[in-house]
């Protein structure tokens, strides 16, 4: 196949993502908290617990639950006003979400609790369920859960025969070929796959090819969400 | 239940101080910016103390009302999203956001801030709705006014879209402004016992025993008010309320430049 | 096979973090062994002893612990008892037969004891699998609060709160004026005689919350409280 996509759309390089930022406990009332920023796309993440869980039938006597709770912003959709409450898609990605953290996550200490996680988004501009994954992974750790490693998330895929990591809204709508949207999550010290979605046409050699973009890309992921996490305890000279 | 707190605020009140130092008249640190969604047509952040809200605005296009068939429309909503305050639950939106919401759409539509009939595109076909969502992202009191702040500012920082039509193209903003004729101010003082206090941290708001939240404009008309919590007031104690509103509106003003 | 630390004392860790190779370490809780390597898996503060290494969590929710002295309090009453809030995941009982150093009749009132709202220094004697715990306020130190203002600080700052034998918290005490108690879940109980007192220990508190991983805190503390006018003992 010719590769016609040879210049990505905003000058990127093929295995670079865009511009990250990330800020731990941002939300004082919360657990826990972070934001994280990947491009446009903003996601803040809130943790509550372990506390309390009602309904009681919903209690684990022997481990706590994780309950993950993603929305977009009425104001943050790339188009139209996102109608408020909750879609059969935040739907979905509160629940890829919840199996993205869980298998890190060790809430054995806490039966019949809840861990609560809620993300929403303010902005967005494509790979707003992996930055959700990644500001949930800081706030998590942020929080003081006992966690077996941090989780790195990224939309990776194939536009027009072309691997590329972190698509923007532009490449996830490119109509003048074929593409495929794959949104993962990987836990880094194991290189094991916790969140994986495709979207798209492409052929299986180019679908592990673009895994292993994105496990070559998450390590920097990670190293943006730790440092994150050690600078909320750097402390500036009081006067 | 918080009967003993309550007495315990009182007596710092008494003493002229409260909980967090600030006297009774003193509103925390205010810090605002604006575009701060690029999603959004317009947006503003404001802080007040450890309070940060967002504000956006969304511009559509629709039939106007019947009755009005050269006004374009306004809406104001409001998500207490749980991310923001553990005592908030998923959900259709409370008593606690409604009140909000139409408190703070009061506020704007009254004062005429909005000139609606500058919204027109079609006579009687097509005309402009401004769409104004208000979301706390840490809630540690008196969003009345944060969201009151946040939502002028995003209203006089938006930009309409380009229109195709009768289709939107968000992708492209154009230079022109909302069309505003008032810039309403909007303070919240609270009473508890014989105390009148400003700008309530979420400890205040629990032992209080009413609110006044007044909206000003420059020459201190008032276009909306609205009483809350479970005690009366007297018109003494609510004349005293809409004047210290009238000083402190004043200061509020200052961010909305 | 290296045998080495590959993080420096008291500094911060976060999950997944690779914090030594080798068997020459025995791994605390907070961490675990993968392997060759002690990896973290909480965020904390390093802390080495010998060929021990431990992690101090810099957060997390109050995990009740038998024998911790807490201040909780009355959510409800019922006849057989208090039911107690603890700041923790847990619910808390305190029945009638622990209720106090006296004997309580059966059929007494008791929100004459403790009524809804109050607040009381109590201890845990017990914790059952499910992490239900059981109250006393039988025992020294325990009493209902009377006045005074509570606040609330991340668990996992009490101990740097209350310094090593007391030593933190009796400075602040001293400079001060006020009395304080604070409880292991991380509820504190502060009364002075007039407000700025309480103020000022409050700011204080919440200052070592900050900064409670910083060296040289009980410096900056009594810097801090000199600067407030505050005579600090031992300059």
């Amino acid at each position: 196949m010719i590769m016609v996509y040879k210049k990505r759309i905003d000058g990127r390089k093929f295995d670079e993502t865009r511009k990250i930022e990330a800020k731990v406990g941002v939300i004082k009332n919360a657990d826990g908290s972070a934001l994280f920023k990947i491009g446009k796309t903003t996601a803040y993440a809130a943790v509550y617990g372990p506390k309390d869980l009602y309904p009681r039938f919903m209690q684990n006597p022997e481990k706590g639950l994780l309950r993950c709770n993603y929305n977009m912003l009425p104001f943050s959709g790339s188009g139209d006003r996102v109608r408020p409450g909750p879609s059969r898609r935040s739907k979905e990605i509160s629940y890829v979400t919840e199996n993205a953290l869980l298998p890190v996550v060790n809430l054995d200490n806490f039966p019949n609790a809840v861990v609560d996680v809620f993300i929403e988004l303010p902005q967005t501009d494509a790979g707003s369920r992996c930055a959700g994954i990644c500001a949930a992974s800081m706030a998590l750790a942020d929080a003081g859960i006992v966690m077996k490693d941090l989780v790195g998330a990224v939309a990776v895929g194939i536009v027009d025969g072309q691997v590329v990591v972190d698509l923007n809204y532009d490449e996830e709508s490119y109509d003048k070929g074929d593409v495929a949207d794959i949104p993962v999550a990987i836990i880094p010290s194991t290189g094991e796959f916790t969140l994986l979605q495709m979207d798209g046409r492409i052929k299986k050699k180019d679908f592990l090819k673009a895994l292993d973009a994105a496990k070559k890309i998450v390590p920097k992921i990670i190293e943006v969400q730790r440092k994150a996490l050690k600078n909320k305890f750097e402390v500036k000279n009081d006067k | 239940m918080t009967n003993k707190t309550r007495i315990h605020l009182i007596n710092y009140l008494n003493k002229d101080i409260r909980y967090d130092g600030r006297k009774k008249d003193q509103y925390r640190e205010i810090s605002v910016e604006t575009d701060v969604s690029k999603s959004a047509e317009g947006s503003a952040r404001v802080k007040i103390g450890d309070t940060e809200v967002m504000a956006g605005v969304k511009f559509e296009v629709g039939q106007p009302y019947p009755d009005i068939p050269e006004e374009g429309t306004m809406m104001v909503n409001a998500e207490l999203i749980p991310l923001s305050n553990p005592e908030f639950e998923p959900g259709p939106p409370s008593i606690q956001a409604i009140e909000l919401a139409r408190v703070v759409d009061r506020g704007i539509r009254e004062s005429k801030a909005i000139d609606t009939k500058k919204l027109c595109i079609k006579k009687g076909e097509l005309v402009w709705t401004v769409i104004i969502d208000l979301i706390p992202i840490n809630d540690a009191g008196n969003l009345f006014d944060a969201f009151a702040l946040a939502a002028m500012l995003a209203i006089k920082q938006a930009r309409f879209p380009k229109l195709n039509g009768d289709k939107i193209d968000y992708k492209t903003l154009t230079n022109k402004k909302l069309p505003l004729t008032a810039e309403p101010v909007s303070v919240t003082v609270l009473k508890i016992g014989e105390h009148f206090i400003v700008d309530p941290i979420t400890e205040e708001e629990k032992v209080m025993d009413a609110r006044l939240t007044v909206a000003l404009l420059k020459d201190n008309t008032l276009c909306a008010i609205q009483k809350g919590g479970s005690m009366p007031l007297s018109k003494e104690d609510i004349e005293k309320m809409i004047d210290i509103a009238t000083e402190k509106a004043k200061e509020l003003r200052k961010y909305l430049k | 096979m290296t045998n080495e630390l590959k993080v420096k004392d008291k500094s911060v860790v976060v999950p997944g973090e690779v914090i030594a190779e080798g068997m020459n370490y025995l791994p605390g809780p907070g961490m675990y062994r993968k392997g060759n390597e002690i990896i973290s898996s909480q965020l904390g503060l390093i802390k080495i002893e010998g060929k021990v290494i431990k992690i101090i969590p810099l957060s997390g929710k109050y995990l009740p612990k038998r024998g911790d002295v807490i201040i909780g309090r009355v959510r409800d009453v019922n006849f057989s008892g208090w039911s107690i809030e603890t700041n923790s995941a847990y619910g808390a009982m305190l029945s009638m037969k622990d209720g106090s150093n006296d004997y309580i009749r059966r059929g007494a009132d008791l929100t004459k004891y403790f009524n809804i709202g109050d607040y009381i220094v109590t201890k845990i004697y017990n914790v059952t699998s499910q992490n239900l715990i059981d109250l006393t306020m039988k025992g020294p130190g325990l009493k209902k609060l009377v006045g005074g203002r509570i606040i609330k600080v991340s668990p996992s700052k009490v101990p740097r709160i209350i310094g090593k034998q007391g030593s933190m918290v009796s400075m602040i005490k001293r400079a001060t004026n006020c009395n304080i108690i604070v409880g292991q879940n991380g509820i504190v109980w502060i009364k002075g005689v007039n407000p700025e007192d309480e103020i000022i220990t409050v700011k204080t508190i919440k200052k070592i919350e900050k900064e409670s991983h910083v060296s040289g805190l009980t410096e900056r503390i009594r810097t801090f409280l000199s600067k407030k006018g505050r005579k600090v003992a031992g300059e």
